[in-house]
This record gives C-alpha cells, structure tokens and sequence, in this order.
C-alpha cells in the first residue's frame, strides 16, 4: 500500500484544494474513497471477465482458431517452393518477359528437384496446384514425373564409373561427404546428397546400400564443369575432374521436352514463377474472376466468369428473401402481439414448430409441393385454375430457392419483430384514431415508424442467415438459383480448390462482418430476442 | 516435418505388408469401410461383408458413406496424420488422384488378390481394369439414360441424342450437374466423330461447340447432383427423361416396378472399386488385406451382382453371374458389359479429365449460371 | 383486438381479410410439415402421393418406414448418436454460456462489444466456412472424427443461443434481489443458486433448448468434423436423400415434429412459471 500523499487521487484533491487542504474523503475502512471505489470497480471487472473467460477461450478454440486457419488457407502457396527449391531459386534470374525459355542452369534445378519430388510423390499435388492457374500442367507433372528416373543421365553414372568403378559405390559417397572441404567445394552435389539422404532415412532406408541417382552425378558433373577447386581434396575427384571435360554432355532441357514438350511452353515456366511466392494474391483474384498472369493481374476470359455473378447473385436474392419474410413475418407479428397473450402463446408454437423440423426436411417437403408434378401444380389443376399441360415450373429455379428459405428464415423474421411490438402501447393507435386518424394514417405514422426498429434486426438477421446458405439452395436451386456457398463447398469437396474456398468464404464472411457491425451498430445485438 | 511424418506411415505401410505374409495373428478387429450408401453399399454388405463377418465373428464392421468426399477426407487426414478409414470404395478418377498424391497404398495385385476361380493371375484376370497402380475394382458401371415409356408415345428412343431432340421428346430431361458425360455427348450428337471427341474438346472452339449443343436444351433440363435425383424425377413423372447409373435404372424398372425403359447406347463406363489408405497401422493393414483378398475374389464379385446390375470387374466373375437374389430374374442380360448392351460404348477419360476438369468445369459452371 | 361495435363495413371487411391473410401465412408455415405427415405412410419408396394415397385406399399406405426406421441399424444408431452429443453439447454451451452471460450483464465490461461479437459469431458465420474451418482445424489437432471434436464444434454452435437468451433475461433481472441476499450474509454461491439462478433458469432452459435443437438438427458440421462412429440422425437422413430417396426421412421427421410439439409446450408452461415467478403479467 502506498502512503496517502502519493495516491494520484489525494494529489488532485489536495492540488485543486486551493491550499485549504481538506483531507481525501475516505471508505469506512479508512482508504480514499476514490481509491476504494476504484478497486472496487477493478475486482467488479475482473469478476465479470473471470466469469466470461472461459467460454471466451472456449469459443477461441473451438471456433475462431478454426476459421483463422481455413481464412489463411486462401493465401498460402508454400507449396511450389517446398517442391521445386531450387528451381524457384534458380527462375529468378530469368526474365519471363522475354520469348525465351529459361537456360539449362534452370532445366537442371527442375531436374534435380523434380526427381526428388517424384520419388516422395510430391510432384502430382504441386501439379494440381498449377492446374488451377494454367490448363495441362497436372499431366505434365504426372508425366514427367514418371520420366525422371529414365533421363539419359545415367550416362553420366557409366563415364564416373568407367574412371573409377568405386563411383556407383554409394560409401564413396558417403565418405566423400563426409568430408567439409568437399561438401565446400561442391555445395550443390553436397545439397542435394544431403536431401537425398534424408529422404531415404525417412523411408528407413540406408543411404549406404541404395544405388547413387544418375541425378547426383549430373550435378557432380555439373559442379566440375563449372570449375569446383577440388586439387587436393581427393585422388579420385581430382581425375574426375581432369576427365569431365571429355564427357558428351546431356542437355537436360532436351530430356524434359523428349518428356513432354509442354516444357516448351513459354507459359509453364512463366506460371511456376508466378506463383512462386510463399504467398499468393492468385486464390482473391481468381474469386473476383481475374487472374495472376506473367504480365500481371487480368480479367478471367468472359466465358470463365461467374464468381461476380454468383455474388450479386446471393446478395440480390438474399433481399429478395428478406423482403419476403418482412411482408409475411409483419402481419404475423401484429397479429401475435396484439392477441391476448395465451392464444399468441399457442399460435407461437405454429411459428416454432417449422424452425425446429429438420430443415432437409422441411427442403424436400417443399421439393414434394413445388414441382410440375408436386402437391400445388396438383391442386391447381383439379381446382381447373392451369390446364394439365400448363403446369407451372416453381422449382429448380430462383423462385424454389426463395420460396423455400423464405419458409425456412421467416420465423428468423417473427420473433425480433414480436418482442419489438409487443413493447408499443396500443393507446398510442387509438390517440391517434381519435385524433381524427385514419386506420391507414395512425398505422403508418404512428405504429409504424415504432416498429421499425423489430424489421431493422429481422432484417440484418434473415440477410446474414440467407447469405451463407447452402444445403436449401443445394436442393431447390437447380441453376439459377444457387448462391456462392454451393461454390465453396464444391471446391471444399469436389474440386479440392481449398485455397479459392477459402478466398471466396473470406470475401463472403467479410460482407456478413460488414453486416453485423451495421447490427450491431444500429439494434444493438443484445436486443435479438428468441422465443 | 509433415513429410516426414508421412513418409515414416508409408514405411510402416511397406514393413506392415511383408510382415502380413509371415504371420495372421494380429489383426484388428475393427474396420472402417467407405462406401456410399444406399443399394450400392447394401449389395457389398450382402455380398462380402456378412459371409466374412460369418467366418470372423469377432470382427465388427463399421460403415461411412463418406465416398462422395472421399478424396477431400483422406487428404485432410492425411495433413493431420490420423487415418480414421481401413478401406475406402471410390470411382476410378478419385483413385488416380489418391494414388498420385500418395494417399492410397500402392498394391502388388498378384500378391494382395485371390487367383481367379479359372486359374488366370489376378492381373490377368482384372485385365485392363487395372488402371492404377493403388485401385482394386469391384464392379463396372455405367452412366446412361432411362425414359418414361408412358410419355414417349409410339417412338421411344433409341439413341442417345434422343436427349437432345425436344421436337420428337417434349418435356424436362435431367443431366448430372458436371461437363463429364455431357459435353461428350453433346459433341457426338453434333455430329462429332466418337474417335476424334477428346481431340474437339482439347480446344476452345470444341468446348464452345459442346456447350452450345447443350444450350439448345438448357431451357428443358433439370441438373442433378446425387445418383438418387432422376430415379426420383422419372418416378414422379417430372422429366421424361434423364442420365443416371445403369444400377439406379435397374432399380426404377424392375425393383419397384416403374413405367421406365433404358437405354444402353453410348453408355460411359467406369469403375468403382476400393483404395486402402496409406499409414494404416500393421495389425489394421492385415485385417484390411485379409478382407480384400476375400471380397474381391471371382465368387464374391459374382455374388454382388445379385443385388446389383452392375458388371464383376473380373473376367472369371462373368460366368458366375446368376440370378437376381429377390426377383429371381437373370441378371447377366442387365449387366452393362453384356456385349449386347455394349455396342456403342465410351469408356471414361480418366487421362484428359485430370487435366481439363478445372477449366472445364469452370466454363461449364459459368455457362450454367449465364 | 376485438372488433368494435361500432366498425364500418370497411373495417369489417378489412378485420376479417386481415385475418384470413394471417391465417394463410400460418398454413404457409406449417405446410410442408402437412405434407410431409401423410408421406411418411407412403406404401412406396418415393417422396410421392400416389393415386391410391389420394383416392384414401388403405392399400397406398403402410407403417414399413417406421419399421424400417426401428429395424435398421443405421438408424438407431445414428438415433443413440444424436441423443450422445446433442445433450452433451447441450450442457457445454449451457455451463460456459449462462456464466459468461452473468459476467456479460455486469456494468464494467471492458471491450463488451468485441466479445460479444466473438461469442456470438458461430451464428453469423456461414456454416459451410465454419464447417470447413474446424474440419482442417480439428484434423490437425486429432479432433476430426472423434465424439469430442462433434460435441465441441456442436457446443460452439449453439452458444450464441445460450448468450442471446440468457442475456435477454438477466435485462429485466432486479439488481437489488442478490443484493439483498448479500445483505442477509448469503455468499455469492448460495446467492447464485438460490436467487439468481431461479429467476433465470426460464432463459437458460430456453437457450439450452435452441442449442440442443442446432446440435440435433446441424447436418454440415458434422459431415465435415465427425466420421461414421458419429453419425447423426440429420447426417443419416441427407445421405437418405442423396443416395437413395427413401421416405423413412420423412418417418422420422414425423416423429421429430412430434417430440418438438412436447419441448415446445414445456417451453411455454416454463415462460408461464417465469412470468408468475417475477410477477409479470399474468398468461
């Protein structure tokens, strides 16, 4: 405890005390009373937040983690820098704006990396990655892939060991690096000897009793070629590099184009350099139907377009949902709070009974009544209003869609707009009426504008609901009638897109964000009352 | 790290397999089995999995009709490394995806699988249905169209453009919402030559011409999205006619007795068939190999057709094939491989599909949304 | 609302459609759970009336999907399933959110607004993200496919149910009773249970009954985070309808509707006890 005469609180008092010096007003337990007050005040918080605490953590584990995770999935792209190291390494000094292809130094690091990649059968998931972006590049992985281990490289294994038969011995290997003065001259071949190992040591295989890759003495051959300082190092790379240079030289570049000749392709390479960045903006942009080329950020090609659509799409129906249940919820609402509270009570229960049925049920209930051959068409007919052949198409369309989750939001709607106008007094329409009123003017202008705050929270609430639907629209929508989070869960689950799931679901919660703050802002959330 | 981790489960994999062979004893007795639901899963239940339960009481099996996710499962399994399934039944194009990513356990078939009841090598016997390194097949099905007898008048259809001919069949047809199946053919229906069909749809122009064949109907067709729709809307009388599996038709027709026909021609084959997962502990890969080797011999892959008129994927199985186990009929004349329901026949295109499927599916999904 | 006297024909008239109109949006409501009803005796295996349903034959009807309901493994599993993890889950959002609630309705809440807005997004969320989320999440953590992972994603579920509902009560909760509880040498425990808890146990019943109802009724979540151990009754019913249509769905909605008209009227006979206990208006 600190003595009086430091407590900011004395200070204040004693400062604006014109030098009269009145002592602090103190608690009965002889402390400043602002000061008592204030730990009060403190312990009231932290009560408040222990109590709150642990569904606080609860919700942040459960729920937010979660989201954040899958939310961070639609930027991440380590995936081509994981595979392709060194190619990605080597593509930077290549100039994808120019017509030529990358140099062998590049062809090489595809090589190396390529062969690596296959062996862990990593290459055909990076291939579906590039797919999204560029049409033919999961085949091309595939195929080389399966290619790799056949590259004429292994000439390069017979010149080695034509030298010194001890080359295809894989201890030499070991041996020699082994040895750091080695491992410094040839940093590439000593890289790469060392992925290989510790690949093999995964698949508990003995890097001493595995054959030496024609892939290893490529880079050998490569690294001597360029000029490795090896005089002194070892007697047999010394002659090796003596002899090097009488080598026929393999061009790996011919080798992946005999593999497939997409590796031709000025835009395979432009691609994998593209996307080469641990992060990618190429998931947001492919959500907004534009696209992440070599030359920069360009419009999808009109025919590819539909994430715009599916967008306004979902928010054009979603008002128009919300519209719905606003002219069929008000009614209902008006009714219930102006009944006397035990038939309001017993008429609830039909508002309740659907919003706790099953809601695939209650979705292919209306399957059962919409369709040409369904309940209304049915009824229609025998009632002579539509001839046999006339039958009216209310499904597999927008107006399914609508119909359906309007049923299955409108109790969403009834109940904030109930607790609202159960709390006007209905004096104020009969002040009004006997002022000379008419029905239509007292309602509109005096019970009305009170009501308003009921259709504001049933507004926001159907809105954010309708926006994230999917299973109902799934089963209603046909084509025309399906929203943006029928997309992402084909790319959850279908396509296996997870990066443009993620994308499209940020893009779809940041709107339902927006909406909320609005909400939250406007009706405040703790006035949503259900039931 | 997660490499690791996940080379480390094939490796366990690979000892777990030549450990099989030494010895039987240690075997779980709990598995998971994938499938999808329905009549399709009810004749493997009936077929393979209660005579094995029979002759192993104490092994219990679960089922999870997951197989429509199958891939996006065992990938996020995978991730995490805790592989929940022992054995996972999947189309054809899944299995590739699984066996090329190395979610799926390659198989050495002559090893893993029974000898066929002839004699043949179990490669020999599965012949070219073996199209991938990690897939056993189970059965042949196809994908065709069936139609309202009683909304055809005196003509019922005899070919597959019949779907496109609105003069001759007015009135809703219903296709699978995906360009697979359908701009196939709608190129063929537009006078494409059925050899030269992937070449056309490699191009732009291809794909343009296949959707706008498909755009003449778009007004009449409802799109399905799960195998149980066009049963339903044939049984209801909402489309006159539609795409579905050749086993669905089988069902409308002869099971609950609908006023449906079928058509088989330019049905698109393709098989069906189980993965094991990779990383499967030892004492579970025994049970899952031991159980395999079981239900994909000659007998019990003839057995299934009993339930379901879908074809044995081994050539040994055909000669077996009898009668259906309820309505007694003979299923060997329902069967899509019967060479005379198999006169005009696609097989589907697992090679073009893996690459084209994304920018495909987008222009399609886009056409649709238009 | 009665009808005056002294009401003009237009009134009449206006009196009368007006309720006619609601009446039509109550038959909208409850329509499809109409329909449905009488489905479930369908003799067939499709979702449709046929003609001898229509004409009343008794042979167009049949109990077989209720038998096949209460024959079929699969659905009395995925049954005991639902009754696992719904109450569980039930009771985890009901413990964690009465108590942040209580700890919500003190005055001095630093940053009320930011954790009222997480507590409440399970609910704003679109579900297909939310399932997507948890589903890679939990895989990772080892949740994915087990009952824990269901019942935890479930419970983050309904806790929006719980915080909105309780909250809505503790509004019209009168400070001074647990301060006069304090006043007579209660402890804070004994206040909790004897006076507080009493008074808002309508709302946290009600909130327990909307999470139970999202746990029991939530098909997406539980596709993605559950594997088949946990396969509940919305999860049995949609892969009823995708892989083949069976009107045994439509059984169990039956009886599901059934049940909910039971929970409901408690529902309401608890509302009438609160309302007399804080000597609100009479029913």
């Amino acid at each position: 405890m600190t003595t009086s005469s430091t407590d900011p609180g004395s200070m204040d008092a004693q400062t604006s005390g014109n030098g009269a010096k009145p002592g602090p007003m103190l608690a009965a337990d002889g402390t400043p009373l602002k000061r008592s007050l204030n730990r009060a005040l403190r312990r009231q918080k932290l009560r408040a937040l222990m109590l709150i605490a642990p569904l606080l953590i609860f919700v942040l584990i459960t729920f937010i983690a979660p989201i954040a995770d899958m939310l961070f999935r639609s930027v991440r792209n380590e995936i081509v820098q994981e595979t392709l190291p060194m190619t990605v390494e080597a593509l930077k000094s290549w100039d994808e704006e120019t017509t030529e292809l990358p140099d062998e130094k590049v062809f090489e690091a595809a090589y190396y990396d390529m062969f690596l990649a296959a062996e862990q059968k990593l290459h055909t998931r990076l291939g579906t990655r590039l797919n999204y972006e560029l049409t033919g590049i999961s085949s091309l992985f595939r195929k080389t892939g399966r290619a790799v281990d056949r590259f004429d490289t292994d000439k390069y294994v017979d010149d080695f060991a034509a030298l010194d038969p001890s080359w295809k011995d894989p201890a030499t290997w070991a041996a020699m690096f082994a040895n750091e003065d080695i491992a410094k001259a040839l940093p590439q071949t000593a890289h790469l000897w060392q992925r290989w190992t510790d690949f093999l040591q995964t698949k508990n295989e003995d890097p001493a009793k595995e054959d030496v890759e024609p892939f290893l003495f490529t880079s050998l051959y490569s690294e001597l070629m360029a000029g490795a300082d090896v005089s002194g190092l070892s007697p047999r790379l010394e002659q090796a590099a003596g002899a090097v240079k009488t080598f026929t030289p393999v061009s790996i570049e011919q080798q992946f184009i005999d593999a497939d000749k997409d590796w031709g392709n000025h835009e395979v390479w432009a691609t994998i350099k593209t996307y080469s960045p641990a992060y990618t903006p190429g998931y947001f942009l492919n959500a907004v139907d534009a696209q992440l080329t070599a030359d920069g950020v360009s419009a999808r090609p009109e025919n590819e377009q539909i994430y715009g659509i599916l967008f306004k799409r979902t928010i054009f129906m979603s008002i128009t949902i919300t519209l719905s249940c606003i002219m069929l919820g008000y009614p209902v609402a008006w009714l219930l709070a102006n009944l006397p509270m035990r038939t309001a009570n017993i008429l609830m229960i039909l508002v309740l009974l659907p919003f706790w049925t099953s809601l695939l049920v209650r979705t292919s209930a209306w399957k059962v009544m919409l369709q040409q051959q369904g309940v209304i068409n049915d009824v229609l007919v025998w009632l002579g209003i539509i001839s046999d052949s006339g039958r009216l198409i209310m499904i597999n369309n927008q107006f399914g869609t609508i119909v359906a989750m309007t049923h299955i939001l409108l109790p969403f709607m009834i109940l904030p707009l109930y607790s609202v106008m159960q709390t006007i007094p209905p004096t104020y329409l009969r002040a009004a009426k006997s002022l000379g009123a008419t029905n239509w003017v007292a309602f509109w202008r005096v019970y009305f504008p009170q009501s308003v705050p009921g259709i504001g929270a049933g507004s926001i609430l159907v809105f954010i609901l309708a926006i994230g639907y999917y299973i109902t629209p799934e089963i209603v929508g046909g084509t025309t009638g399906t929203f943006i989070s029928n997309r992402i869960a084909y790319h959850i689950s279908s396509s296996l897109n997870w990066g443009l799931a993620a994308a499209l679901g940020s893009i779809l919660l940041a709107a339902v964000l927006i909406l909320y703050y609005a909400y939250d802002r406007i009706v405040g959330i703790d006035n949503v009352k259900l039931g | 790290m997660k490499l690791t981790k996940a080379l480390l489960a094939a490796t366990a994999v690979a000892i777990a397999g030549t450990a099989y062979a030494a010895s039987h004893s240690d075997m779980a007795n709990e598995m998971t089995l994938v499938s999808w639901g329905g009549a399709y899963q009810n004749s493997q239940q009936k077929a393979y999995v209660e005579p094995y339960l029979a002759e192993h009481p104490d092994v219990s099996v679960t089922w999870d009709e997951s197989s429509a996710e199958a891939v996006a499962k065992l990938r996020a399994m995978n991730e995490a490394g805790n592989i929940t399934w022992d054995l996972v039944d999947v189309v054809a194009s899944d299995a590739i995806r699984l066996c090329d990513e190395g979610l799926a356990m390659e198989v050495d078939f002559d090893e893993v699988l029974a000898p066929g009841d002839d004699g043949s090598t179990p490669t020999d016997d599965f012949g070219e249905m073996l199209v991938s390194d990690c897939y056993i097949p189970q059965i042949v099905y196809s994908t065709t169209v069936g139609y309202r007898t009683d909304m055809v008048g005196d003509t019922p259809p005899t070919d597959i453009c019949a779907i496109f001919d609105t003069e001759t069949y007015p009135g809703k047809r219903s296709l699978e919402k995906r360009p697979i199946n359908n701009m196939e053919w709608a190129l063929l229906c537009d006078g494409v030559p059925k050899a030269e069909i992937y070449d056309v749809l490699e191009t732009e122009e291809g794909q343009q011409r296949a959707l706008d064949k498909l755009a003449t109907i778009k007004d009449d067709v409802i799109w399905w999205s799960s195998g149980a729709d066009t049963p339903q809307l044939l049984a209801d009388g909402e489309v006159v006619m539609g795409s579905t599996y050749n086993g669905r038709l089988f069902s409308v027709i002869e099971e609950q007795d609908q006023p449906v026909a079928m058509l088989w021609d330019a049905q698109v084959f393709d098989l069906d068939g189980w993965i094991i997962p990779t990383g499967l502990p030892e004492d579970r890969l025994a049970r899952v190999l031991d159980f395999v080797k079981f239900a994909t011999d000659t007998q019990r892959l003839a057995d299934q057709a009993k339930y379901i008129s879908y074809g044995p994927a081994r050539k040994s199985s055909a000669p077996l094939v009898g009668k259906h186990a309820e309505l007694g009929i003979e299923m060997g004349p329902h069967m899509p491989t019967d060479p005379a329901n198999a006169k005009n026949t696609f097989i589907y295109n697992y090679e073009f599909w893996a690459d084209y499927r994304d920018d495909i599916d987008a222009k399609f999904q886009a056409w649709l949304a238009q | 609302m009665g009808l005056p006297p002294y009401a003009t024909t237009g009134q009449r008239i206006w009196y009368y459609a007006f309720r006619v109109i609601c009446g039509l949006i109550f038959f909208f409501l409850i329509a499809p759970i109409v329909v449905v009803m009488p489905l479930s005796f369908n003799a067939e295996d499709f979702f449709t009336f046929t003609p001898e349903m229509l004409r009343l034959d008794p042979a167009g009807y049949s109990l077989k999907h209720y038998r096949d309901f209460f024959q079929t493994s699969d659905w009395q599993a995925a049954m005991w399933n639902s009754l696992k993890i719904a109450p569980m889950a039930t009771l985890l959002s009901v413990g964690f959110g009465t108590l942040a609630a209580i700890g919500l309705s003190s005055e001095h809440v630093p940053f009320r607004r930011a954790i009222m807005a997480i507590l409440i997004s399970p609910m704003i969320v679109p579900l297909i993200i939310s399932a997507a989320g948890m589903y890679f999440f939990y895989s990772r953590i080892g949740l994915q496919g087990t009952y824990l992972g269901v019942v935890l994603a479930h419970a983050a579920l309904g806790i929006p149910f719980v915080i909105i509902t309780v909250t809505a009560t503790l509004v019209g909760f009168d400070r001074s009773l647990t301060r006069a509880a304090a006043n007579m040498g209660a402890d804070p425990v004994t206040t909790f249970f004897r006076v507080q808890m009493p008074l808002i146990l309508p709302g946290v019943i009600s909130g327990g009954l909307f999470a139970f109802i999202t746990s029991f009724d939530e098909v997406v979540v539980v596709l993605f985070v559950g594997s088949a151990g946990q396969k509940t009754l919305p999860w049995q019913m949609f892969i009823g309808l995708r892989e083949q249509i069976s009107p045994t769905i439509l059984a169990v909605a039956t009886m599901l509707v059934a049940i909910s008209i039971v929970l409901l009227t408690v529902v309401e006979l608890l509302r009438r006890r609160s309302e007399r206990l804080r000597g609100m208006s009479p029913g």
